[in-house]
C-alpha cells in the first residue's frame, strides 16, 4: 500500500468504522484476481453501504469488472473474503442481482425480451415451478419499470443497445434483491436509456437498497453516485464521492492517461 | 417398395420393424431436444468427440464378457462400456480444455481421433480372436436393426424415456446456462454441474443411439434438428420442443423407409430423413431461410435505389445508376429520357419534405424510440402521429402538406 492510501484510510477512518458494520450489502477484504501470472486486481479492500449508490471507476484494465465478477464468484480469486449482509456469498445469493456487460451474450438467442425477464424469477420458480399469473404480472411490471412493456414479445436481437440494457435491468428487478451489481450499464447506451436507467437505480437507492456500478464516465460521478471506489489493480482511494473523488486521487488513479485540463472540466474540489 | 413403405409407417410391416421404428422415434425425441441445448449453448462438437470416444468402451467391454465366458455382444454390457469410455473421453475434453492452453475444439479434435483410433485397433484385435468372427461389432459405426431384440429395443425406449425426462427437468437452468452462464452462476446456478448434466444427456442418448444410428451419425441425430428448428422460431422452448419432434418425426420415417426394402441401412437413412426437412427450412423458411432473406435484401435495395432517386430528383441532381433509372422508369416517375414525371416531382417534394421532418423529428425527440427509428427508409408518418408531424411543418414554416404527399 502507498502512503497515500493509507492516509487516506486514516482520515476516512471514521466512515470506514462505521461501514464496517457487521452487515454492510457487500464487503470485500484483500481480494487478489489474476488472469495467469498478472494481478488485474491485488488486495483490495472495499465495502458498500446501503440505501446508496456507489460506483467503482478506474482506467481501462484496472480491473473494475474483475472486481466485480471476483465479488460475485464468476472468475475464481486468489485470495480474499467477500461478505454480503454480514455472511458468506454462498448464503447471500438471493439477495443478490446481477447486471453483466451488454456485450458478454449473443442476441441472436432463439429468446423473447419476456423470457429474458423471466429468467430472473428462476430462484422462486426453480426446476420445475410454473410460471403462474403473478409471475407473468411480475414480468410485466419489471418491463414497465424500465419502459419496455411494449417491447415484451421482440427477440431480443431486434432491439437497441440502449433497449438490451433495459431488459437486462428489468431481469434483475425481477430478482427482487437487496443488492444490485452493475457492469457498465451506461455504456453505449443514448440518453434516453441513461436517464431511464439511473431513475430505477435512483427508486432502489430509496428503498434502502444497496446499487453498485462499475462507471466509466468520470463526468457523471458526481451527480450519479454517493460513494466511489477509485482503483487501478490496487485500491486508491474508496469513500463518499464529495471527499473521495477529486482531482489528486484521479491523478493517482489514472497517472498520466488523464491530463490535467481533463480533470479541471470535471470542475472537482481540488485537494 | 412404396407399399411396404406405407406398411412400415403404420407399424405393420412386421413385429421386429414396427418395434424398431417406435424405438427409435423415442430415440429422435430424446436426441433431438437434448441435442437443442447443446446447439444453443454453442457446444455442438461436443457430441462428435462423445460419440467417438464410445468406440474402445465397445471393443473393451466385449473382450471383457468374452472373457467371462458371457456373450459379448449383450446390448447393456456393450452400452455401459460405451458409457464409461465416453465419459473418460468427455473429462479428458473438459480437463484439457480448462488446464492447458488449448481451446476446446482442439482438444475435441485430439480427443476424437485418438479414441476412435484406439477403438478401431480393438475392433481389429477383436477379429483376429477366435470367437470374433462373428461379433459384428462394426455394425455399431453405422447403426443396424438387423437381428434387434425385444429386450434391446426395450432399453433403448426405457433410455429415451429417461433422457426426454432429464431434459423436462432441467430445461430451465440449462436454458439460463446456455444463454447467459455469468448471470447464471451469480444467480446460484451450480453451471459448471449442469453444463457436464448437459454433457451426460448427451452421452445418454449417443450411448442408447449406438446400437440404431450408430457412433458416426448419432451426431447429425443431435444436432441437424435442432439448427432445423432454429429457423422457425425465436423462442427457447418452441426450438427445444421443435427439434424434439423433428427428431422423432425423422427418426420414424426414416426407420420405416429402411424397413421398406432389404440391406437399407437404418442410421443413414434417418440422417437424409433429418437432412431433407433441413434443407427445406434452410431454403424456405421465413425469416432466416435464404430465399426470405434474399427476396428481403432485393427489395431492401430497390427501397434504397427509389428513395436515392427521389432525392436526386428534388435536388435537381443527375442519376447515373442504371438500376436506380430502372426503378424510376417503372413506376413511371421518370419518362425515358430521365426527365421526372408530375408524379415524379411530387414524390421527390414529399422525400425531400419528409427528410427535413426527420431532421427536426431527432431534435425533438430525445427517446430512441423516436429518433432511432430514421434510417431514411422509414416513413415518418408510421412513428409520428398527425399531430406530431403537423408540429414539426409549422417548425419548418411553408405549406404544411405537399402536393401528392401525406
Amino acid at each position: 500500500m502507498t502512503m497515500q492510501s493509507v492516509e487516506l484510510a486514516s482520515e476516512a477512518g471514521k466512515v470506514i468504522r462505521s461501514d464496517l458494520a457487521a452487515d454492510a450489502p457487500l464487503a470485500l477484504r484483500g481480494m487478489t484476481v489474476s488472469y495467469g501470472q498478472k494481478p488485474a486486481v491485488f488486495s483490495v479492500d472495499a465495502t458498500f453501504p446501503s440505501a446508496a449508490m456507489s460506483a467503482i471507476v478506474g482506467p481501462n484494465g484496472a480491473g473494475k469488472s474483475t472486481l466485480l465478477k471476483a465479488a460475485l464468484g464468476i472468475v475464481p480469486r486468489l485470495s480474499g473474503q467477500v461478505t454480503v449482509f454480514g455472511a458468506p456469498l454462498a448464503e447471500m445469493r438471493r439477495r443478490i442481482a446481477y447486471v453483466p456487460q451488454r456485450a458478454s451474450v449473443d442476441w441472436d438467442f432463439p429468446t423473447r425480451v419476456r423470457d429474458v425477464v423471466a429468467m430472473g424469477l428462476y430462484r422462486e420458480l426453480g426446476l420445475l415451478g410454473l410460471m403462474r399469473p403473478r409471475h407473468r404480472a411480475q414480468v410485466q411490471v419489471c418491463l414497465e419499470r424500465v419502459g419496455m412493456a411494449d417491447f415484451a414479445d421482440r427477440q431480443i436481437g431486434q432491439l437497441s443497445g440502449g433497449q438490451q440494457q433495459r431488459v437486462f435491468l428489468a431481469r434483475a428487478l425481477a430478482q427482487g434483491a437487496d443488492l444490485y451489481l452493475l457492469d457498465e450499464p451506461f455504456a453505449g447506451v443514448d440518453a434516453a436509456t441513461e436517464k431511464a436507467i439511473i431513475d430505477v437505480l435512483k427508486a432502489l437507492k430509496a428503498e434502502g437498497r444497496a446499487v453498485v456500478c462499475v462507471h466509466h464516465d468520470l463526468a457523471t460521478v458526481a451527480e450519479y453516485f454517493d460513494h466511489v471506489l477509485l482503483i487501478n489493480v490496487r485500491k486508491v482511494a474508496e469513500g463518499p464521492v464529495a471527499r473521495v473523488f477529486n482531482g489528486a486521487n484521479l491523478q493517482a488513479t489514472y497517472g498520466g492517461r488523464l491530463a490535467t485540463a481533463h480533470i479541471d472540466q470535471l470542475k472537482l474540489p481540488v485537494a | 417398395m412404396p407399399a411396404t413403405f406405407l406398411l412400415a409407417l403404420t407399424l405393420n410391416a412386421g413385429y421386429n420393424a414396427a418395434l424398431v421404428a417406435v424405438g427409435a422415434a423415442l430415440l429422435g425425441i430424446a436426441a433431438g431436444s437434448a441435442g437443442a441445448f447443446l446447439f444453443l449453448r454453442k457446444r455442438a462438437l461436443v457430441s462428435d468427440a462423445v460419440a467417438h470416444a464410445t468406440l474402445p468402451g465397445i471393443g473393451i467391454a466385449f473382450i471383457v464378457m468374452v472373457l467371462l465366458g458371457g456373450d459379448g455382444r449383450n446390448l447393456f454390457g456393450l452400452m455401459v462400456g460405451s458409457a464409461v469410455s465416453a465419459g473418460l473421453g468427455l473429462l479428458l475434453v473438459d480437463w484439457i480444455s480448462r488446464r492447458t492452453r488449448l481451446a476446446e475444439d482442439a482438444a475435441i479434435g485430439a480427443v476424437l481421433s485418438v479414441f476412435f483410433g484406439f477403438g478401431i485397433v480393438l475392433l481389429t484385435v477383436i477379429q483376429t480372436m477366435s470367437r470374433g468372427q462373428q461379433a459384428g461389432l462394426e455394425s455399431f459405426l453405422l447403426g443396424s436393426t438387423a437381428g434387434m431384440l425385444m429386450q434391446d429395443a426395450v432399453v433403448v425406449a426405457a433410455g429415451g424415456a429417461l433422457a426426454v425426462a432429464a431434459v423436462v427437468l432441467l430445461r430451465r437452468p440449462m436454458t439460463l446456462v446456455a444463454f447467459d452462464p455469468d448471470f447464471a452462476l451469480a444467480s446460484g446456478i451450480p453451471v459448471r454441474r449442469v453444463d457436464l448434466a448437459m454433457m451426460g444427456l448427451v452421452m445418454g442418448v449417443t450411448v442408447i443411439g449406438l446400437k440404431l444410428v450408430g457412433l458416426i451419425l448419432i451426431v447429425a441425430m443431435l444436432i441437424i434438428p435442432a439448427v432445423t428448428a432454429r429457423f422457425w422460431t425465436d423462442r427457447t422452448d418452441r426450438v427445444v420442443l421443435a427439434a424434439g419432434a423433428l427428431g422423432g418425426v425423422a427418426a420414424y420415417v426414416g426407420a420405416a423407409l429402411s424397413a421398406s426394402a432389404p440391406n437399407l441401412p437404418t442410421g443413414p437413412i434417418i440422417v437424409v430423413v433429418a437432412f431433407a426437412a433441413f434443407l427445406v427450412s434452410l431454403l424456405f423458411a421465413p425469416g432466416r431461410g435464404v430465399l426470405a432473406s434474399a427476396l428481403r435484401r432485393r427489395r431492401f435495395k430497390l427501397r434504397v435505389h427509389r428513395r436515392q432517386g427521389l432525392l436526386a430528383l428534388a435536388h435537381g441532381e443527375p442519376i447515373l445508376d442504371q438500376l436506380t433509372l430502372a426503378v424510376l422508369r417503372r413506376e413511371g416517375l421518370i419518362r425515358e429520357d430521365g426527365v421526372a414525371t408530375e408524379e415524379g416531382r411530387a414524390l421527390a417534394a414529399k422525400a425531400l419534405r419528409d427528410e427535413r421532418r426527420w431532421q427536426v423529428a431527432r431534435t425533438i425527440y430525445q427517446d430512441e424510440a423516436i429518433s432511432g427509428r430514421y434510417d431514411v427508409l422509414t416513413a415518418i408518418e408510421t412513428v409520428l402521429t398527425r399531430d406530431q408531424i403537423a408540429a414539426i411543418d409549422a417548425r419548418i414554416g411553408g405549406p404544411a402538406l405537399v402536393a401528392g404527399g401525406a
